[in-house]
């Protein structure tokens, strides 16, 4: 049973919330992030340079942020989701404008140690603001089409910003996490039906206005022999080396693909395949399984909310470090075209990681405040 | 706030996340089948492609077999070549490097560009040669030098090298750069620098050479760089071929053929058919095919009128002249439409019709027997005998001594010659043939064409009356060739002796066509036949004003002189066929040198009969 908090107690010692910590998933992702150092260190050919260590005080750095995060009440998340949103749509624009003006297409603003995209921001503000928009809704009031207006608007507007960079990968995940957390929202299934039939149908729409090298990576998904040497190469030596890692794998720092340099973006992208190639499907399967307990400890922290914001939150956040994950890994191994989606926490990159532990952090925030509650319709001054 | 409301809207949210745990549930089930997949059922096709990439097998080229004669005398073997490498990257800037280094050796501009752009071609780690055939003194220049030519090493490999320069070059030939028509699908051929046989017997006996390519399995990565040697199978050398020639009488032969502009020879044993030697003359060196022939030299060697790349003694088609005789004489014998008792009057011409045709004697050789028709060479006795036995009989007879079709010799490039006969002329003219075809070829000319080598297999033929064949192969790394052992014709021992006889007068009759000839050393004596082979032809009128005899003919428009023999006389082993080109009467320039090669082959008796 949950420990009662008394929901009129507007701040917590930072003693009792260090206590409600959930343990276990910091426990878990430092484990993940340890297993992604290792892996580096492998990709160097057995150094810590020049990936290994900076991704460990990437993880310093993003675990401290997690932490305080953390710390931070849920209805200061709550007050602050839609302007953290805007924030993040006008960086989008920033960056639209600058890239276009700078002919040098820079999506991201620099922060030293990380560099910020604002469309990995922009996953986690639609999250904070579609969960505000919906925790002021009642069940039946979300029945109604002409609600679902706002909510459809702040997923689009990034979505069509992020498309223009072009990125499709990013586009797909915050259009896949709005209309998941839409689901859990309560909006009618028939209207998700209307939108899968119409998706499909605007899909040689899509087709059109897709780049070149967008169409290439499909046409290679759909055949990767067709080009071995070219489009196609990434996604057949990645498949060689999960092949050859077989069972149980060549071993650490053994995997000829991944030290010979067969297999393209090793560190970053494809540091899956390095996994699945040094540790067989053992090694792939136990990785799976661990992020497999992230999403349980997200449903759990989801269902065990007092308030519709924090389940909508955690359930948002979850499901996209699913989508993620999923998308990585269909994607390395061939499933799903190639679109340039890192695995959360494992793949070399500042903004990957620094966004999966402000995920993380506000995960943990939900699950230390569930007790707290905000009425439906509340003014932001109140909280 | 409504409680009941917001517990409906936890409802829903409970439902529709067991929904989503239900999808992604799904969706992670559909990665752990595809990994299973990947890792489990499709591992060994995957684990093999992986090798694939990993495992970069560089061939190690074979060392090409030697060719030695048939006492081991080497005639091709392999010699150090140094080269100088460069590496790119080692180099920094390799410009300036190659720069200092063509301060140290030669080093043409063209060379500096060649290595310039192979090296910005390839990986930077690939070496790439700056030059070939470095000299001991250019080695040790550059080994002391090395501190200041970063990324330039000296790779020692192999290079063909002929010994004896021109004397072998018709038969043991050259090797040379692969070129796109000769890739058969051995690896070998495309590794860089390989040389291929491309005449005489590298050309011939190339798979034999060239052994078998070695193995080097390295590691690589996914630029190809070498990480580490993982095994290496060193191959098998190429074989040694032991040819039957005898070195030191090619070499006789050749400085005796010298003397003559234009001139091929043949030796060759009349009982196993192992050639001793074989000349064609003039010669080049094999050497400068192998170190790369300068434009110059090939087109001197191709504008010379004496054709010093033919091997005229088996591509050389010439009218055999009076050589031809004893297949004449002998299908008169053999089918009995005459017998050894059979003589002809030679007034100094015969008529045919309204033609008159001429004996080379002109005041006539008066009554003629079959012996002294040889001794003489009396062309009206030919005439006369031609007309008799015909065309056809002649020609088969011819055949049954090896004219009309290629020996069979190992060397390529072999002609067929030429017999004719009433088939012939009709599949080739379309037209009847002439009784006056059938003098002219009883004379060995007309159509009749041979190689100097087909002469040799007939005085072979002659001498024993066994259907030899000839042959240069001795062994293959000490595996003896297989050498036919050679029945006999079928021709009548004393009609064969009544050739015989001829032949033994031709030379040692003081009234010989070729007494100037003669072997004089007891016990090696000879016997042989001349020829003269008309290139020019004679008109009435100048018959009428008296034939211009060759010394007053330019070159190119004089006799070619044929001259085939065997000896010893009384029990025949060598044989020896000579034609020089243009040289005038076949029993004073081809006489005298069947005579030298003949003594000096008897002398050195590569057969071992003197020591029996």
């Amino acid at each position: 049973m949950y420990r009662h908090i008394d929901s009129s107690e507007p701040t917590f010692s930072l003693g009792l919330k260090l206590r409600l910590l959930n343990w276990g998933l910091v426990f878990l992702v430092t484990l993940i992030s340890g297993i992604g150092a290792a892996l580096l260190y492998s990709a160097a050919g057995g150094n810590l340079q020049p990936w290994a260590i900076r991704q460990i005080t990437r993880f310093g750095i993003g675990f401290v942020l997690m932490l305080m995060l953390a710390m931070v009440d849920i209805r200061v998340f709550l007050r602050y989701a839609y302007i953290l949103h805007g924030i993040a749509i006008f960086l989008l624009v920033v960056v639209e404008v600058k890239g276009k003006i700078g002919m040098g297409a820079q999506r991201w603003i620099d922060l030293g140690v990380f560099q910020l995209q604002p469309s990995e921001l922009a996953k986690i503000t639609l999250v904070l603001a579609l969960a505000r928009y919906f925790h002021g809704l009642t069940y039946e009031q979300v029945g109604k089409p002409l609600v679902l207006l706002p909510p459809l608007a702040m997923i689009f507007i990034p979505v069509g910003l992020v498309l223009l960079q072009p990125n499709l990968g990013t586009a797909t995940i915050l259009t896949l996490v709005g209309g998941s957390l839409m689901l859990m929202s309560g909006v009618r299934l028939w209207k998700f039906l209307i939108i899968i039939v119409a998706g499909v149908s605007a899909l040689p729409v899509l087709w059109e206005f897709m780049h070149d090298y967008q169409k290439q990576r499909v046409y290679t998904f759909l055949d990767p022999e067709r080009d071995p040497l070219g489009a196609g190469y990434n996604i057949m030596q990645s498949k060689i080396a999960f092949g050859s890692g077989g069972l149980i794998g060549q071993g650490f720092m053994n995997g000829s693909q991944s030290q010979l340099r067969f297999l393209p973006e090793k560190e970053t992208d494809f540091i899956f395949t390095l996994l699945g190639e040094e540790f067989g499907l053992i090694g792939t399967l136990f990785v799976l399984g661990l992020f497999l307990l992230v999403l349980i400890y997200g449903f759990a922290i989801a269902l065990s909310a007092r308030m519709q914001f924090s389940r909508l939150v955690a359930g948002g956040i979850t499901i996209n470090i699913f989508f993620y994950i999923f998308i990585n890994v269909a994607m390395v191994t061939g499933i799903i075209p190639v679109v340039g989606i890192p695995m959360p926490l494992v793949s070399y990159g500042g903004t990957a990681m620094l966004t999966t532990m402000i995920a993380t952090g506000i995960l943990l925030s939900v699950s230390i405040h569930r007790e707290v509650k905000v009425p439906r319709v509340f003014s932001s001054d109140s909280l | 706030m409504s409680i009941d409301r917001d517990n409906s809207r936890y409802r829903i949210f409970s439902r529709r996340v067991a929904l989503l745990g239900a999808l992604q549930a799904a969706g992670l089930g559909a990665l752990v089948s595809r990994l299973y997949y990947l890792q489990v059922v499709e591992s060994d096709k995957y684990t093999t492609l992986a090798e694939d990439n990993r495992i970069n097998v560089r061939l190690l080229a074979p060392v090409r077999g030697q060719i030695t004669d048939r006492l081991g005398v080497p005639l091709a073997i392999n010699e150090q070549n140094f080269r100088a490498l460069a590496v790119r990257e080692s180099a920094g800037n390799l410009e300036e490097v190659l720069n200092h280094l063509a301060g140290l050796v030669p080093l043409s501009e063209a060379d500096l560009k060649r290595t310039l752009r192979d090296a910005s071609r390839r990986p930077a780690f690939m070496p790439v040669t700056v030059r070939e055939n470095l000299t001991w003194d250019e080695v040790s220049t550059l080994e002391l030098a090395a501190p200041e030519l970063p990324g330039i090493s000296i790779d020692e490999g192999q290079l063909r090298y002929y010994p004896y320069s021109d004397a072998f070059a018709h038969i043991v030939g050259y090797v040379g750069k692969v070129s796109e028509s000769e890739l058969d699908g051995d690896p070998v051929l495309a590794l860089p620098g390989f040389r291929i046989g491309k005449s005489g017997i590298e050309r011939f006996h190339d798979q034999e050479l060239r052994g078998e390519a070695g193995r080097k399995r390295m590691e690589v990565n996914a630029l190809g760089r070498v990480i580490r040697e993982i095994d290496r199978d060193p191959g098998k050398p190429g074989s040694e071929i032991k040819l039957t020639l005898d070195a030191n009488l090619q070499q006789f032969a050749t400085q005796r053929l010298a003397q003559e502009r234009s001139a091929a020879s043949v030796v060759m044993d009349a009982v196993n058919g192992d050639v001793y030697a074989l000349v064609s003359s003039p010669s080049f060196d094999p050497n400068v095919f192998t170190r790369g022939i300068t434009a110059d030299t090939w087109e001197d060697l191709l504008s010379n009128p004496a054709s010093p790349l033919t091997n005229k003694a088996i591509a050389g088609q010439y009218a055999p002249g009076s050589t031809f005789k004893p297949m004449v004489l002998l299908a008169g014998l053999e089918s009995g439409i005459i017998d050894e008792s059979f003589t002809v009057f030679c007034p100094g011409h015969y008529d045919l019709g309204d033609h008159r045709f001429h004996c080379w004697k002109r005041g006539g050789h008066g009554t003629v027997g079959t012996a002294e028709s040889l001794e003489h060479s009396c062309d009206v006795f030919y005439y006369e005998l031609s007309r008799r036995v015909g065309i056809d009989r002649i020609a088969a007879m011819a055949r049954r001594f090896g004219f009309d079709s290629p020996s069979g010799i190992d060397l390529p490039g072999e002609r067929p010659g030429t017999i004719p006969d009433r088939d012939w002329k009709r599949a080739n003219f379309n037209k009847p043939w002439t009784q006056g075809e059938t003098l002219n070829a009883a004379i060995g000319q007309g159509y009749v064409l041979s190689t100097p080598l087909q002469l040799a297999v007939m005085a072979a033929r002659l001498a024993l009356g066994r259907e030899v064949k000839p042959h240069l192969t001795l062994s293959v790394d000490d595996v003896p060739a297989v050498r036919g052992d050679f029945p006999l014709m079928g021709i009548k021992a004393e009609n064969l002796a009544v050739v015989h006889r001829g032949m033994g007068l031709v030379v040692n009759s003081p009234i010989g066509t070729a007494y100037r000839a003669r072997i004089q050393q007891k016990g090696m004596e000879m016997a042989g036949k001349t020829g003269s082979a008309q290139v020019r032809r004679i008109t009435m009128a100048e018959r009428a004003t008296g034939v211009i005899s060759n010394d007053d003919l330019p070159w190119n428009q004089r006799d070619h002189a044929l001259f085939i023999a065997f000896a010893p006389f009384d029990n025949p082993r060598y044989a020896c066929a000579t034609i020089v080109e243009h040289g005038g009467g076949g029993g004073a320039v081809a006489g005298p040198i069947c005579r030298d090669l003949l003594l000096d082959c008897q002398q050195r008796d590569p057969a071992g009969i003197r020591s029996v």
